[in-house]
């Protein structure tokens, strides 16, 4: 029988096969470092005298706790310094490449490796970050791990992992204009629920996705853990060989010919099969906005708040109620006629170039609408730096939208971009949980283009609201 | 991790049952950086009051936790178990540990014993009867000694032999770094290195 990509994957890192259900030993191609998870895991190596085996397998970056303003101060939250610093002792110790704040390639740990070319098909990438799922656009493995297993992946280079089940997730057809990968995410989301994905390695294929540009891919990818999912991944094409092309660790010459061989080879077989099968029609994808407080509670901007009455499952009841309480919405509203105050363009799942692009393009000669204020956060040092050159930042900040350096940021408030109590949030990060943007915020997740035209009407909007 | 194979210490009677993490260390410790240090934490609000087992002697130097039922239930935090070790704890006996609570003490070298709550009452007593008594949990016969009582205790196979071998989970895994060093040797060359560092 065939293999689908994920068991080609898997099957390329089995260091050792667990006997009778016992874990395989799993080899790490790349690992990825930021401040908040792996003090701890230094400090374990420390204590227990141990090396990190392979440094030159491992990167690091400044992303949750940096400010996106004053970057040359001292970082004022005592906690947030603490975590900086220590990290920057820790990969001076341990022999580590770490980009900080103020360096050409500091960024969000997602943003930073794919733009490097460090994120290849075929690999097993980790990170202690459960949106390491981004990088499986690229056709890896790559997935969130815990602190301790940080710990291990240092010290071993590998991991010891249960297979996981497979699920494909095609979506046919082709999008309609307006429509984003965001969207797609957020309907594949709605569909399945935030627990649809649990146990399962997700595969997405199908015309829509494979019409994606890369940047597109990571933000599906992104959201998998969004789903329930540990990874998510979807085959490589030219569009991946030729974004690879060319980057700093791209392979080379020879390098290049023998990877893009292999590479080729990783596709799920025509005989493979999955463990559970889900489809789309890309047609039916609006832009869509969330008005609850997970990403499942989503549905087509065109929609209205939901009535928990008209929910049959108990629980599903309860979690509404819950949060349009939380939101502060009443049922029956339509969607586009929330007005918020705060429009956020950033985090790992939309701060990359072709995000900032599409949000400038809407807003191009344009006014914000008074109301709102608008905190554009590019991804990585690099995307700020080719925002630049192409004149993007002239537009936000023509438009009226705040121009920042680059890190996590509002995706979760660990600096101090955070929403106030009650203040209601656009955004293009991955969570609306309670409080994940500030205490009391209420958070909508939307697409670049929805929140971009949020920014000029007031109101939760998309593009074609505009003309 | 050092191997565990018997401990004799002072038992504390913690005659409470539902212990969970945030009890044992609770949630605002958990913004350090560090592995070690967290012997201030453990059970930073129970220590506040006077009447807690931990603020008089002899109880205050002990090493071996006797506590009531369902210990350690609640987040997962493996701060729980460090808390723990930091203050000077080698083992913790219980009638009932929640399992990610247990599953964290054998990868952090810390003995979850678990006992009839029966025997329990008994150590109880005769901790509160002659404070300071010694407590012995040996690890290799699976049993509890204090005074003249010796009774046997529960723990897996598993959990039990990486305590004797004081391995961690780290430890075991190196036990295949034959296998790891051989695998990497057949790594293609076209697999990227963040060193040096290319722009
Ligand atoms: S941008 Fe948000 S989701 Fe992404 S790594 Fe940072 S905090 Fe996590």
């Amino acid at each position: 029988m065939g293999r689908t990509l994920a068991e080609k994957v898997w099957g390329d890192h089995v260091v050792k096969a667990g006997a009778d259900g016992a874990p395989d030993l799993i080899y790490i191609d790349l690992h990825l470092v930021h401040e908040v998870t792996s003090p701890q895991a230094f400090e374990g190596l420390r204590l227990a005298g141990r090396p990190v085996r392979r440094p030159d397998l491992t990167i690091a970056t400044e992303d949750h706790n940096t400010p996106t303003v004053d970057i040359d101060k001292p970082i004022a939250d005592l906690t947030s310094r603490t975590q900086i610093e220590t990290l920057r002792k820790n990969a001076e110790e341990f022999g580590i490449r770490l980009h900080s704040l103020g360096d050409a390639e500091q960024g969000i740990v997602h943003v930073v490796g794919p733009q490097l070319g460090l994120t290849q098909p075929g690999m097993t990438v980790v990170c202690g970050d459960s949106h390491t799922s981004t990088h499986g656009a690229f056709g890896a493995i790559a997935m969130g791990i815990g602190t301790s297993e940080v710990e291990h992946v240092l010290a071993t280079q590998t991991l010891s992992l249960k297979p996981f089940r497979t699920m494909s997730i095609t979506v046919n057809g082709e999008l309609p204009q307006g429509s984003t990968s965001k969207d797609i995410i957020l309907a594949i989301i709605a569909k399945i629920g935030t627990g649809g994905g649990q146990g399962y390695v997700l595969e997405y294929r199908g015309e829509a996705i494979e019409k994606l540009s890369m940047e597109a891919r990571m933000t599906i990818c992104n959201m998998s853990i969004e789903a329930g999912a540990r990874a998510g991944l979807i085959a490589p094409d030219q569009t991946t060989f030729d974004y690879l092309r060319g980057r700093p660790h791209a392979p080379q010459g020879a390098d290049w010919d023998a990877a893009v061989e292999y590479w080729k080879t990783l596709r799920t077989d025509d005989d493979a099969q999955f463990d559970a099968e889900v489809v789309l029609e890309a047609a039916d994808i609006e832009p869509y906005v969330t008005w609850g407080t997970n990403p499942g509670q989503g549905l087509p901007l065109s929609g209205s708040v939901p009535d928990p009455e008209s929910i049959g499952d108990e629980n599903e009841k309860s979690a509404a109620q819950n949060a349009l309480a939380y939101m502060g919405l009443t049922p029956g509203t339509p969607l586009r006629d929330i007005a918020v105050d705060t429009v956020f363009l950033g985090s790992c799942t939309n701060s990359r170039i072709e995000d900032l692009r599409g949000a400038a393009e809407v807003i191009r000669g344009r006014q914000k609408n008074p109301n709102i204020r608008m905190m554009v956060v590019p991804g990585s040092a690099r995307v700020r730096l080719q925002a630049e050159a192409e004149g993007l930042d002239q537009v936000f900040k023509d438009f009226g939208a705040e121009w920042r350096f680059a890190g996590c940021s509002m995706c979760l408030g660990m600096n101090p971009d955070q929403l106030s109590e009650g203040e209601r949030c656009a955004s293009t990060s991955n969570r609306n949980f309670e409080g994940r943007q500030g205490k009391g915020g209420r958070t909508h997740l939307v697409s670049p283009l929805v929140a971009a035209a949020t920014a000029v009407r007031g109101t939760l909007s998309s593009p074609a609201d505009l003309d | 991790m050092e191997k565990f194979t018997s401990h004799t210490g002072v038992g504390v009677p913690l005659r409470r049952s539902n212990v969970d993490t945030d009890q044992i260390i609770p949630a605002v410790y958990l913004k350090r950086v560090t592995r070690t240090g967290f012997e201030d934490a453990l059970f930073a609000r129970w220590r506040k009051q006077d009447d807690f087992v931990l603020n008089h002697e002899p109880y205050r130097n002990g090493s071996v936790l006797v506590a009531g039922a369902d210990f350690g239930t609640g987040s997962s935090r493996e701060h729980a178990v460090w808390a723990l070790k930091d203050y000077g704890f080698a083992a913790v006996l219980s009638s009932r540990f929640a399992d990610i609570f247990r599953g964290n003490s054998g990868k952090g070298g810390l003995v979850a014993a678990q006992l009839e709550q029966e025997d329990i009452e008994l150590i109880w007593k005769i901790l509160e009867n002659q404070p300071g008594a010694e407590v012995t949990v040996d690890l290799e016969a699976r049993t509890v000694t204090c005074d003249t009582l010796t009774v046997p205790f529960q723990i897996d196979d598993y959990t039990r032999w990486r305590l004797l071998e004081g391995l961690d989970d780290i430890g075991l895994t190196l036990q295949h770094e034959a296998d790891i060093t051989a695998f990497e040797a057949e790594r293609p060359a076209f697999k990227p290195a963040t060193l040096p560092a290319r722009t």
